[in-house]
């Protein structure tokens, strides 16, 4: 699988780079409506074709990418810090703390985890920020499990024990000794969480609680023009094509780095 | 025998303060939602005097505590309440929908169950070759396909191109086929990497080497000595899959009209119907403790070394 996940790398810095680059490069404008060409169908003009309201599609699934993109990523780099924080002081403070905290974690892993998302993003005002929040809330849980398990385990070893013999703090043991040995392991959870992120996103774009119309997300994109599947079918598979395309890269990067990793994680 | 029962009775006494404790906190946090379910009721336009008596009506305009003990203790006669949005009963509600959600549930396991297992099995005898790499690449894409644009897509051409199956509505064979199909696809493609690895691994037990040296045949060491060992992770992820099952049925629902639990859940979250999205809680933990017990009774039975008081995760 090694050669799969470095092309599904290459390939997913293909996406990031051509959304991040998206403003610049010749494209249509995303937010154009253009009442003279609704939901033409893909010609060289449009590659994607336009949607119900006469916008460029193949401009607004890039200009999508971005937010979909930096949204799943966000949310995993803030899922990860919860988790590894929660993580770090369960494994080390053992007891009662980690009694406590690993209760929170199961409480939350009995739910269905896109209720509790969509739960999250009801509070709060609909936006990227609710996503990213309300994706990490649910999220950072298996980094918390899995940052835990290897907390418990460097614990015991001989330099724990040696740092702690010449008057190291446990604040010291915690952050200096011990976390920075975990930080690999939580970049290979990030690579295998992301697909499921991106995945997430989308959903809740679709459901109406990300980012608010005209700006453009994959989800949104398809919820907007499903009344129109018969008609102009393009306008609903190009978007959700670029989600399955980014989590099945996605995926593909995080099985090879769990392989590589030779870590054997729960999913 | 006693055993078993005394820990199905043990599991069955801890469900209680979990519900409590589950009641406690969503109570808590619908409660401290912005948006006024009796707003979103009367509009906007409604003269002070009749949202004063819907609040009253309602018994939103008491304390906290007081508003959840009259909660708990209709909840103890099976009164989930009304439906704020429809002032329909949503016991009566849930006694209609759960049935539906239960034979979407079930008939997407009756495709993905025997779909995961034997794909999985078929790439963990055939490792390494082109067929596994195939098999691998086929349950990657399972996983990222984003549901309701599968479903859509599957909709658009066989409902609407070809017009084999009602696009939408909830009833017979024909209306549950596609649904179940959308869900079965993720599900399948989960429980067929569970099935390779595990397979992988029983097969380099010693047990199995112990058969091949007796000179046991393929099928034989195949059927009985390496599946049987690999069923334990399988029936995990099957049973950890009803959570999974639950999130896609709250799109897969919506988008083909069907009358279940998760649209239910997915339109009382939306509309703020708080007595709906409770109901819907409280049956969703039932059945997940529920699901949770019967795994862990089938590990005792696929693997008698297993004992029941110890914790498997």
């Amino acid at each position: 699988m090694r050669k799969t996940g470095r092309i599904a790398g290459i390939v997913l810095a293909v996406f990031v780079l051509v959304a991040v680059l998206a403003p610049v490069l010749p494209l249509a404008d995303p937010y154009r409506i253009d009442l003279d060409s609704l939901r033409l169908p893909p010609s060289w003009e449009h590659p994607f074709g336009t949607d119900s309201k006469g916008r460029d599609i193949f401009s607004r699934v890039l200009h999508g990418g971005q937010i979909s993109i930096s949204v799943a990523v966000a949310a995993a780099v803030i899922a990860a810090l919860i988790g590894f924080g929660v993580g770090l002081v369960s494994g080390y403070c053992g007891g009662k703390v980690d009694t406590v905290l690993m209760a929170a974690v199961d409480f939350i892993l009995s739910f269905p985890s896109l209720l509790l998302a969509v739960a999250i993003s009801v509070i709060l005002p609909p936006g990227i920020y609710t996503v990213m929040i309300a994706i990490a809330c649910v999220g950072w849980t298996s980094f918390a499990r899995i940052v835990r398990g290897q907390v418990l385990s460097y614990k015991e070893m001989p330099f724990v024990e040696a740092a702690r013999s010449y008057g190291c703090s446990h604040w010291r043991i915690a952050l200096f000794h011990i976390a920075p040995l975990c930080i690999p392991i939580c970049l290979v959870v990030m690579g295998i969480k992301l697909g499921g992120f991106v995945l997430t996103e989308a959903t809740l774009g679709f459901l109406g609680l990300g980012a608010q119309p005209p700006t453009p997300t994959w989800g949104a994109m398809i919820s907007a023009n499903r009344a129109y599947i018969l008609s102009a079918p393009w306008t609903v598979f190009f978007p959700g094509l670029a989600i399955f395309l980014t989590a099945f890269c996605c995926n593909l990067l995080g099985d090879s780095l769990k392989e590589r990793s030779d870590l054997r994680i729960k999913e | 025998m006693q055993t078993m029962k005394s820990y199905i009775l043990k599991r069955f006494v801890l469900l209680i303060p979990l519900l409590l404790g589950i009641t406690l906190v969503s109570f808590a946090m619908l409660k401290s939602l912005p948006g006024d379910p009796v707003l979103n009721l009367v509009g906007e336009r409604a003269s002070p005097e009749a949202i004063e008596s819907i609040r009253r009506e309602l018994g939103t305009d008491q304390g906290f505590f007081r508003q959840y003990a009259g909660y708990l203790s209709l909840l103890a006669q099976g009164d989930f309440g009304r439906s704020y949005h429809t002032n329909r009963q949503v016991s009566e509600e849930l006694r209609r929908k759960f049935p539906n959600t239960m034979r979407l549930a079930l008939a997407t396991m009756a495709i993905a169950v025997p779909a995961g297992i034997l794909l999985g099995v078929i790439a963990a005898v055939r490792r390494n070759t082109i067929i596994d790499r195939m098999v691998q690449a086929v349950t990657i894409a399972g996983v990222s396909i984003p549901v309701f644009w599968f479903g859509i897509m599957l909709m658009l051409l066989v409902c609407l191109h070809l017009r084999l199956l009602p696009p939408s509505g909830t009833g017979g064979v024909q209306f549950i086929v596609l649904p179940a199909l959308v869900l079965a696809v993720p599900a399948a493609a989960t429980l067929a990497r569970v099935t390779r690895t595990s397979v992988l691994d029983a097969m380099t037990m010693p047990h199995v080497r112990t058969a091949q040296a007796r000179g046991a045949s393929r099928r034989r060491i195949l059927l009985w000595h390496v599946l049987r060992n690999a069923l334990i992770p399988i029936v995990t992820i099957i049973g950890l899959d009803f959570g999974s099952y639950l999130n896609g049925a709250v799109v897969t629902e919506t988008i083909f009209g069907w009358d279940g639990i998760g649209r239910f859940t997915m339109d009382g979250i939306l509309k703020r119907d708080y007595p709906v999205i409770m109901g819907c809680t409280m049956i969703g933990t039932v059945v997940f403790v529920l699901v949770n017990l019967v795994t862990d009774l089938l590990y005792h039975y696929l693997d008698p070394r297993i004992r029941l008081d110890e914790k498997n995760r």
